[in-house]
């Protein structure tokens, strides 16, 4: 009886804050289904992070070499794949000459499947326009080993073609040899590049990082340790914006908006409830506050 | 001398490794290099210990617990599945067997776990991010703009809410990061200093 009394007094802050999960879980993914459903675009600013990044590939001159990092593993591809697409399909574009390495155990047939495709589509030939050199583990050792010489840590590239006969890179030793890293991390590798590639090698140096991430590499952005920082997919979205073409970040822009939408809803619904719980308890003196 | 040989080698491997990176001479190098075959050595040779300890963990919890057969299964089967169509030449060339388990397998497996995470977010946001107190009241308000930026506002709300989380990313959350970043390192210097010198020997198994 007292519990039916009390179910009976439960107001409609009480109800909200209390909600099952499912119904958040529900509501979200009819959220993630609504662009597929209902396709429209999102406009997308330009931040200066992301245009120096796009700066630094545009100005590369044809035969200029630029170290890719695919550091990253399948988990985190969905943020990271179109910013690595876009950057690779622009410095391909502009005549630039890549090395490509991945630090991430399971990047290297994601990394793999990527490169072929896009330099298959500009025309690019491996071994002369660009180099895969695999993976290896301990990044951090790894870093530092490359910049001692490439060959030390990657005798042999991807498919074990000795480095020393691949035609590219007769000319290519280290860190000096190349314009920059632009590395593209899903985890704390993105570290071990300021640490070592460019604190010790003095390399000049891009990031693409995720989201959640993006707020960890402020600090070196400002230091002037890295050049530039492609932030989640909403930075991939902006590059693609810059490089005119539209990829998996711009059309990946409405998912992320209406997520980003229910969460804030979400954060104001709940707040609301809670303050007015919170006010209903003060008025019946339960909070002294 | 059981813990004095290890503190031995860790002390003058640890100091040359130290003096190592900041000498930039080819002998330095061709040290640095000997050291980095060294740690893959190392490394390979714990690989073994690893799978074994995988495969072993998993028929043990298989066989003890009905419930957990199915998974020690998948487990087993994946592993085997990848070395074996790993193991013949040119599986690494797109379109060979073991490139197709990683892209249709793998690939969607780990991205759908990934994924996942947002319907928790969602749910923490909801039943956890509540303005309790002024600090979870101002983290709450910082994260709504933060998170504002990415759902199209008309001008000039647009151009104030881009303004101010570039405010907010380049002041006070760099301020914090770096403060954090600091600390990480003057921690983990002390921390190294202490294994170089055998005070901290947690790393053999003691407290």
């Amino acid at each position: 009886m007292a519990n039916g009394a009390r179910a009976e007094e439960r107001r409609w802050y009480d109800r909200l804050l209390v909600v099952d999960r499912r119904w958040i879980y529900l509501i979200l993914a009819l959220a993630v289904i609504l662009p597929a459903i209902v396709p429209f675009d999102v406009s997308t600013g330009i931040s200066t992070e992301v245009r120096r990044v796009y700066g630094f590939v545009d100005d590369l001159k044809p035969g200029e070499v630029v170290h890719i990092a695919i550091d990253y593993d399948p988990s985190t591809l969905a943020e990271l794949h179109p910013m690595t697409e876009a950057i690779l399909r622009q410095a391909f574009n502009r005549g630039a000459r890549l090395i490509f390495t991945t630090l991430s155990q399971f990047g290297p047939a994601m990394a793999e499947e990527m490169i072929t495709r896009v330099a298959a589509e500009t025309g690019k030939k491996r071994g002369v326009d660009y180099t895969f050199l695999g993976y290896k583990p301990y990044p951090g050792i790894t870093i530092l080993a490359m910049g001692s010489n490439y060959r030390v840590p990657f005798p042999t590239d991807y498919y074990g073609t000795p480095v020393d006969s691949i035609p590219m890179m007769r000319d290519i030793h280290n860190f000096r040899n190349v314009k920059g890293v632009i590395a593209l991390a899903g985890g704390n590798v993105a570290d071990f590049w300021i640490q070592y590639g460019n604190a010790k090698y003095g390399v000049p140096l891009g990031l693409g990082v995720t989201g959640v991430m993006a707020s960890d590499y402020y600090p070196y952005l400002q230091s002037g340790q890295i050049f530039g920082l492609i932030p989640g997919m909403k930075g991939a979205a902006e590059y693609e914006l810059l490089a005119k073409r539209q990829g998996q970040g711009s059309r990946g822009m409405p998912y992320q908006m209406t997520t980003h939408l229910v969460i804030l809803v979400f954060m104001v619904i709940t707040n609301i409830a809670y303050l007015a719980q919170r006010a209903a308890r003060k008025r019946a003196g339960e909070v002294r506050r | 001398m059981k813990r004095q040989i290890p503190i031995a080698l860790v002390f003058v491997a640890g100091l040359l490794l130290v003096i190592q990176f900041f000498v930039p001479h080819p002998a330095s190098e061709f040290f640095f290099t000997f050291a980095t075959d060294w740690i893959i050595v190392i490394g390979i040779l714990a690989l073994p210990i690893g799978i074994f300890s995988l495969l072993r963990n998993t028929y043990m919890k298989g066989r003890s617990d009905s419930k957990e057969r199915i998974y020690s299964i998948a487990t087993f089967a994946g592993f085997f599945l990848m070395v074996v169509s790993g193991l013949p030449s040119g599986s690494r060339e797109a379109g060979s067997l073991h490139m197709k388990f990683f892209q249709n397998l793998l690939v969607p497996a780990q991205a759908t776990l990934f994924s996942m995470l947002a319907f928790y977010i969602a749910s923490a946001a909801y039943r956890a991010f509540r303005m309790r107190t002024l600090l979870a009241g101002v983290l709450l308000i910082t994260a709504f703009v933060v998170m504002l930026r990415l759902i199209p506002l008309p001008e000039p709300l647009s151009t104030w809410n881009s303004e101010l989380v570039r405010w907010i990313l380049a002041v006070p959350n760099m301020a914090a990061k770096r403060a954090i970043i600091i600390g990480v390192a003057l921690g983990a210097i002390t921390y190294s200093m202490k294994i170089l010198l055998g005070i901290e020997t947690a790393y053999m198994g003691r407290d």
